[in-house]
């Protein structure tokens, strides 16, 4: 509720009547986290005009191949991970379906994409099987190695596998991305936020469309 | 008189078993296994230790898999870094959480899923200050995968 007050003022930016008008709208809005500037604020980081994670080319568990375009009108939050990470991975999924729920209806135009960085081990079944088990909407993606190179370098993200045992783990960028509805990267959050803060973010993104 | 020296006896009774139990130092709480989905071949262990005297944590083994490990997470910037580590410290008296974003016992190369409901056995290996070691045998329960990490608890 307080975000479509957030967007009021969003579209009309520079509109001293919206703050004189609803001292509760103002306080609200200071609630979720908005400056007293006439920008919206958000709680990750605005990288609105990055020159990077512009597109990707990346298969479904299904096979089919995928781009941002396929995600339009939806508000789409983009990480990196592997099944095999015990920690941050999971971690991550269950916040995002957190996000899913604390956004009530808007949660059907929520999607959240799992790129694998781990595409020897992270065989379509078990990617499949494992986003499903956070949302059964949420969607891995995976590309060969020279993809998934290519595709980490767009996004600034680093992958390093670590040798432990006789198997290993894999070292990597924990950031989520978070693109609006006409697929234009906005936002980086932080794996320290929390699935509060993030939903506030997605719904601003959602409502200032 | 009779009741008195009943009350005692009890006391020393329970004295000597305390101070037997006290040999295992330390208690463990909590303990839980993140499930995996098929084919999948790790998942990690978290659970909270407290010992009464300083020690550490060295190992732990479990009859699910040999590959067992101690490991830790770690934030550098935004990159996610996880290591194996030789120990954790376990200061007397106070609760040291493995849980997610912190330590964790990391399990590999799994042979079976690990299903939510099922129960996995592990032998905790302990180290006093006197390099006297123990063993805790503890059964974890097995969460559902999409388990959030518990909230951190109070006084630490």
């Amino acid at each position: 509720m307080n975000q479509r007050i957030s967007n009021n003022r969003v579209s009309n930016p520079g509109s001293r009547r919206a703050f004189v008008l609803s001292g509760a709208a103002l306080a609200l809005g200071v609630l979720a986290g908005c400056s007293m500037g006439s920008s919206v604020s958000f709680n990750g980081t605005d990288i609105t005009g990055a020159d990077f994670g512009r597109d990707f080319r990346l298969k479904d568990p299904s096979g089919q191949e995928r781009t941002l375009a396929d995600f339009k009108d939806k508000v789409v939050l983009v990480f990196f991970g592997f099944t095999q990470c015990p920690d941050v991975c999971p971690t991550a999924l269950a916040r995002a379906a957190e996000v899913k729920t604390l956004l009530g209806p808007d949660g059907d135009r929520l999607q959240v994409l799992f790129v694998s960085v781990d595409p020897e081990r992270d065989t379509p079944e078990v990617l499949n099987a494992y986003t499903a088990a956070f949302d059964p909407t949420f969607l891995a993606l995976y590309g060969d190695a020279e993809r998934l190179a290519e595709t980490a370098k767009e996004f600034k993200v680093i992958y390093q596998k670590v040798p432990t045992g006789d198997s290993y783990t894999i070292d990597h960028t924990s950031v989520t991305y978070a693109y609006d509805t006409n697929g234009k990267l906005r936002l980086k959050l932080s794996h320290s936020q929390s699935a509060i803060e993030y939903a506030a973010d997605v719904r601003k993104l959602l409502h200032a469309a | 008189m009779n009741q008195f020296i009943r009350t005692v006896a009890v006391a020393m009774l329970a004295a000597t078993a305390s101070s037997a139990y006290a040999q295992a130092n330390v208690t463990v709480k909590d303990a839980w296994v993140r499930a995996t989905v098929p084919q999948q071949k790790a998942t990690g262990a978290f659970m909270q230790l407290q010992a009464a005297k300083d020690s550490k944590f060295v190992s732990a083994s479990s009859p699910l898999t040999p590959a067992v490990e101690v490991h830790e997470m770690a934030m550098q910037g935004d990159v996610m870094r996880m290591r194996q580590v030789q120990s954790v410290e376990l200061p007397a008296g106070k609760t040291v959480e493995l849980k997610p974003g912190g330590y964790h016992i990391m399990m590999m190369n799994l042979k079976a899923q690990v299903k939510e409901g099922d129960t996995v056995p592990f032998t905790l290996v302990f180290e006093g200050k006197d390099g006297k070691r123990e063993q805790v045998e503890i059964q974890a329960p097995v969460k559902a995968l999409n388990s959030a990490a518990k909230p951190a608890h109070a006084g630490h």
